[in-house]
Order: C-alpha cells, then structure tokens, then sequence
C-alpha cells in the first residue's frame, strides 16, 4: 500500500508554544499559547481549538482570550482525563500541536450597540472570558455590561485577580455567587440563578451569553426568559464529545445540528425545540 | 437511454475480461464465504466471482474509508516531525450493487464537504467502480427502491447489466473508457441489446415496489412527528447496543480519533476507526452526563440519520435498502419493522385528530 503525504489534510497541526501556565485551582490550570512561525489564531470570542499532545491525543478547549490579544493566546484547562491531565504536567517551553480555531462563536456584530448580561458557571468562564475581555477592549461598541458568575465553593473560584478588576471598574455590573461559603467568604451565598432577578436590564435590548454545566442551562433561562430576554437573544454554548472538529465523526451531534460546526454557540430559539440539546 | 454509450461484453468473454483487468491492477469482486455470505474480495479469475449475490457482509466503504487509517505520522523529541498522511492503492471493484452505489455516493458528498476530507478523498480517487445491476430483489430485506436506489443513478465508471448469453455495459467516465479500451474486449451495442435491456428494466420495475407501505416524499415529515414515537421504547427493550447495524451500514461514517505510540515511544501515528451511535459513550462528555444514555435514543438516532436529518443536509436519505442492518442484527430489530411500526403509529395520530 502507497503512502502518500497530504499538505491541505484537515488533521494537520500547527505547531505551537506554551510560553506560560499558571494554576488556578487544584483542577485547573491556565496556559498561554502561541503559535509556532508568529502566526495569528485569529479567532473570534466563543470558538474553540483542538488541542494535541502527539501519542496522547487530542481534545477540544475554548480560547480564552480576546481576539484583541494577538501574539498569543489563553487556554484555561480542567484535568478530568488522560489529555488533560498530560497537559497539566507541561511547563512554559514545552510544545504541542494546534487545529483551528472551530465553530461559530459569540456574534459580535449583532452584539455591538447592544447590552450584555454574561452568566457564567464553574469553567463556563473559560469561553466567555474571551467575551468579557473583547467587551472591555472595545467598551465604547457595547452598551450596559452585566457579569455573573457562579461556582460550588470559593476555592473554585477561576481567574480571581481580574475577578477584583471586573468588579471594581465602574462600567461593569458584577455578581459573583457559590453555592457553599467557606468562613472566608463574605460575598452572595446561592445558585447562579438568585442572582438573575436582582440585575436591572432592559430585556429588548439586552443579549444574555451563557455557558456553564448542563445542568445550569434550563434553570437559568427560566430565569431569563421571566426577565423578558427574547428567546433569540439569548446564546448558550454546549459542550459535546469531540473528535474531529469539522463534522465528519459524528460525536457532537444534537439532532440534526453539529455543535463543532453549528455551534458551540448557538441561540436558544433556533435549539429550544430540541430535545438532545439539554 | 443514450444509445451511445453501451456495449456489449459476451459471457464467454467474460473471462479474460477479468483476467485483463486484473492483471493490471487490483480487482476485487464480491465472493461466496459460505451460508449464503459474500464479501469483497481481490480476484485473478471470474471464477472466483459470484454474479448473483446478496449484499456482502461488509459494504464497499471498507475500501474507501479503512475500518482502522492513518492520519498523521510523527516523531517525538526535539527534532519531532509530523505528517499528515493516506495509505491507498489503486482498486477496481467489479459487481457493486445499485444500493451500494448509492452508498458510496452519500459518503462522497459527507467527505466532500467543507473542510474536505482529503484521506478519503485521495483513496477515491484511485478506486475505479463497475457496477453490476441486479434483475430481482436479493432477499426479503432489501428496501432499496423506497430509498430510490434500485436501478443505476450514477456513481459508477463502468455498469454491467446481466441480460443472459451478455452483459449490457454502460461506460460513464474516462476511467471507465481506459478499462474498457485495455481489455478489448467489448463490442459495440446495437438496438436489438438495447431494447433487451429495455425489456428487463420494464420487467424489473414490476418487481421492484415500495417495500413498506407509504410514498417516500412523506417520509420526512413522517419523522418529524415521530421523535417520541412507542416504536422507539419497544426498540431500547431489543436493541444489545453492539453496534453491528452501523459497522455494516454503507452510508454511517463516525469514527473515533486516536494516538499509538511505537514501543521505542519515539515514533506514532494518530488513526481512525469506525465508531458507532449505538455503544453507550459515544454521547458521553467529560463530565460524566451522557446525552443519548438510553438505548432507545440511541437506536432513535440511528433512524434520524438515515432518513430524516440528511434529507436537510444533502437532499437524500441516508439508507441504499441494502438490508445489512436487518440481516445482521443478533436482536432481529427490522428497518422495515420499524418504518411499519412508525407508519402505524403516524396514522394513528392522524386518526385521533379527526375522532
Ligand atoms: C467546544 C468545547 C470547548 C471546551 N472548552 C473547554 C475549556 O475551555 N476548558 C476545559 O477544561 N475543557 C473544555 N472542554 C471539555 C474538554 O474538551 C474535555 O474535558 C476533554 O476533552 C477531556 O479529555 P481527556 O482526554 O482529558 O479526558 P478523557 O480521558 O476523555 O476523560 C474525560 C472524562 O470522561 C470520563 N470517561 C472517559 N472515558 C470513560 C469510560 N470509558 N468510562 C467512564 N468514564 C469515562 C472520565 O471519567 C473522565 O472524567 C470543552 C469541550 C468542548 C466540546
Ligand atoms: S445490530 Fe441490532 S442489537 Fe446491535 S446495536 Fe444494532 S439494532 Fe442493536
Ligand atoms: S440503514 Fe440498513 S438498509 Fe439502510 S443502508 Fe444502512 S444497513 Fe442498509
Ligand atoms: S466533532 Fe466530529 S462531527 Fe463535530
């Protein structure tokens, strides 16, 4: 059998650099990323990367930076797994192989002129810190940005230096909840959804953007549709097995949309009606 | 019929017309493996190849998506190199069936897709196909004329219709110009072969009905009302969850992705290999919440991707009738059981509204 090499094979990598990591907590580490040659990623808030560590594999994982940062890029990595927890072992220096970015992110242009109210579970503040970051770095584009945030204990609490930045700028609106408090804690004590009906949002022109655990989702778009927030404007992100990223190996279908391709983000009008999804 | 295009092979030509052929590349053929199976095979002589058969165990997207294929190539270390690669070889395939047709061609418009599937791609094109027509349904299983794939609708390079002392050929593609003009041993077609062939397809489509009892333009919408279908729950009871019925289905193409290391760890490749919607992981994602955890969403799935997700997607069903998924399943789950059983249930519904 001939073995032919293929220069444009959608598996092909690019290589890649971590030039820095930090733990943010005992399960996730933080990696800054940049691509072999000078390349942009070029991506957009919301999109996601694949992820190889030759002879171990490959997994997909949101960027976390704002496209407004351009020589390199943020992951933010939970061990759960045979690459994720290889990954956690990798110090600044070490090289691994990138595909991507994929999938259609958080709508920007439709966001732009608009308000925000970004609803953020556990390491669902991985993709929409992407979001977060853009919005600041284009403040002016956008109108009144709400943040929330929830987690089960303050030790999880991911990216708590900018958390304090976030919640001192004064064009921002943050909240933060856990559901358990430690003897430290002095903030909201409760899940993420006791903090939507305290925000004061104008819902026909408010965009709410939330990713977090599955079982977030239908609890907290109650809440948001009992603001008012119209069905289209609201995005979610969904989380599915991945393998190859372009809609060919079938593991991220949800009925007839592939979130590798149709998502991650997607809106709740156009997924509401199907069953799969939640 | 474009007159033009047919010629004739003589049964007692047939002979060297495989020789011919396989002597300048690879020929496969469908082969008997006994209890009335038949596989693909390389063959050197006719004799080894069986003209009526029933679908063979596998179908032909072994040849152009291997169960198990390279993607990349690479070495570890510093000086670490990766390569993306295909392993492929020029092929002939003779005798493919109408329905295996089809499934080829729902395969090419999946990889063809944006971004291209290159692997598959590239090994298409170095695979020559002949197909074979059958005269009569293979067995009680088949549904190929529901799914519009019982006579010829392209895909092929050369098709071979049995018509008795000959064979009809229709030559569609320059590849199949070059076979044809290599063996030198065809003649040309005059009107009295075609209208035998007319002859036989007019006979044909008195044989070939729709299997199940609905219009296949209501199948679709069929399917849209049947997401929480009874047949569904029946099916999570029955169904092994083995994933036979999508190893031998010629349009299901998931596959898993995964990385091996040589024992010198210097050296590995990243494959792929068939997958299926019918093992339990398959939905499962790192947090543990599996989003088709019951057998019968799984087994609901299956049918959503033959028959109502690609109509979407590429304006066709997903399903050749070729009757593997039925022939093969250890738990006897029948497609056109359950397109009966849903047409049932559709109708009752149907019922209901008007009582
Ligand atoms: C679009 C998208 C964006 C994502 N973004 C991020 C991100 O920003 N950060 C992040 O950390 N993650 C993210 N993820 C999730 C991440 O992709 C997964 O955590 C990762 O793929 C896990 O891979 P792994 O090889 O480490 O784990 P695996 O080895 O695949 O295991 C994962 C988990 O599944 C379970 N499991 C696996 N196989 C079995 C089995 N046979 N039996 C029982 N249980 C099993 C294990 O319990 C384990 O906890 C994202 C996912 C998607 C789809
Ligand atoms: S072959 Fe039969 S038993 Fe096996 S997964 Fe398919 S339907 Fe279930
Ligand atoms: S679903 Fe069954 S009958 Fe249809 S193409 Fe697949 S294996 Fe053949
Ligand atoms: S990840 Fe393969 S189809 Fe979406």
């Amino acid at each position: 059998m001939e073995k032919v090499v293929i220069k444009d094979s959608a598996y092909r990598l690019r290589k890649a650099k971590i030039l820095h990591t930090k733990k943010l907590t005992a399960n996730e580490k933080f990696f800054e990323i940049a691509l072999a040659d000078g390349e942009l990623l070029d991506h957009e808030p919301g999109q996601f990367v694949m992820i190889s560590l030759l002879g171990i594999g490959e997994v997909p994982i949101s960027v976390s930076s704002s496209p407004t940062k351009r020589e390199s890029f943020d992951i933010c990595v939970r061990a759960v797994g045979k690459v994720t927890r290889s990954l956690h072992k990798l110090k600044a220096g070490s090289e691994i192989g990138i595909r991507g970015p994929y999938g259609q992110g958080f709508p920007i242009q439709i966001l732009e002129g608009n308000d925000l109210l970004i609803v953020a579970g556990g390491l669902g503040i991985a993709p929409l810190r992407s979001l977060i970051k853009y919005v600041i770095d284009n403040r002016r584009d956008f109108g009144k940005i709400h943040i929330l945030l929830g987690c089960k204990e303050p030790k999880e609490l991911l990216f708590s230096d900018e958390l304090d930045e976030w919640n001192s700028r004064a064009d921002l609106y943050y909240a933060c909840t856990v559901d358990r408090a430690d003897p430290d804690w002095a903030g909201n004590v409760g899940l993420i959804t006791t903090l939507i009906p305290g925000v004061d949002l104008d819902p026909q022109r408010t965009f709410a953007a939330v990713v977090g655990p599955p079982v977030m989702y239908n609890f907290v778009i109650k809440e948001l549709l009992a603001k008012g927030i119209p069905e289209r404007q609201i995005l979610l992100s969904f989380e599915r097995n991945m393998k190859c990223g372009n809609g060919k190996c079938g593991r991220c279908q949800i009925q007839n949309l592939y979130v590798c391709q149709n998502g991650p983000v997607f809106n709740y009008e156009r997924i509401k009606n199907l069953s799969e999804a939640f | 019929m474009e007159d033009l295009h047919y010629l004739i092979l003589k049964k007692e030509r047939f002979h060297d017309f495989v020789r011919s052929v396989s002597e300048v590349g690879k020929l496969v053929a469908p082969v008997p493996k006994g209890f009335n199976n038949f596989a693909f095979e390389a063959v050197t002589s006719a004799g080894e190849i069986a003209l009526r058969y029933i679908p063979t165990i596998l179908p032909l997207k072994k040849f152009f998506m291997p169960q198990r294929e390279t993607l990349l190539e690479f070495s570890t270390g510093r000086k670490g190199v990766v390569n993306a690669v295909v392993e492929c070889e020029p092929v002939t395939i003779f005798g493919a069936h109408t329905c295996d047709l089809a499934g080829i061609q729902c395969l090419n418009m999946v990889f063809s897709e944006r971004p291209r599937d290159q692997n598959y791609l590239t090994r298409k094109n170095q695979i020559a196909l002949i197909g074979l027509e059958c005269n009569e349904y293979c067995d009680q299983y088949a549904n190929c004329h529901l799914v519009n794939a019982s006579f010829p609708g392209g895909g092929y390079d050369i098709f071979f219709t049995d018509l008795g002392e000959f064979f009809i050929v229709h030559v569609k593609t320059q590849a199949g110009d070059m076979i044809v003009g290599a063996a030198g041993t065809f003649e040309k077609a005059d009107s009295s072969h075609i209208n035998e062939l007319k002859k036989m397809r007019t006979q044909k489509r008195k044989i070939f009905n729709n299997e199940v009892p609905v219009d296949s333009r209501q199948i679709p919408e069929m399917f849209d009302r049947s997401f929480r279908a009874r047949v569904w729950k029946e099916l999570d009871e029955r169904c092994l969850a083995c994933g036979n019925c999508t190893n031998v289905c010629p349009t299901c193409y998931c596959f898993d992705i995964r990385d091996e290391l040589d024992l010198s760890l210097k050296h590995g490749i990243r494959y792929r290999v068939w997958d299926s919607c019918q093992l339990e992981p398959f939905a499962r994602v790192a947090g543990g919440m599996n989003f088709r955890k019951e057998r019968a969403a799984r087994q609901r799935h299956r049918y959503y991707r033959k028959f109502r997700y690609p109509v979407d997607r590429f304006a066709r069903f997903f399903c050749t009738g070729c009757g593997r998924c039925t022939r093969t399943c250890m738990a006897d789950i029948s497609l056109k059981e359950t397109l009966n059983e849903l047409i049932k249930e559709s109708e009752d519904r149907v019922w209901k509204k008007w009582l």
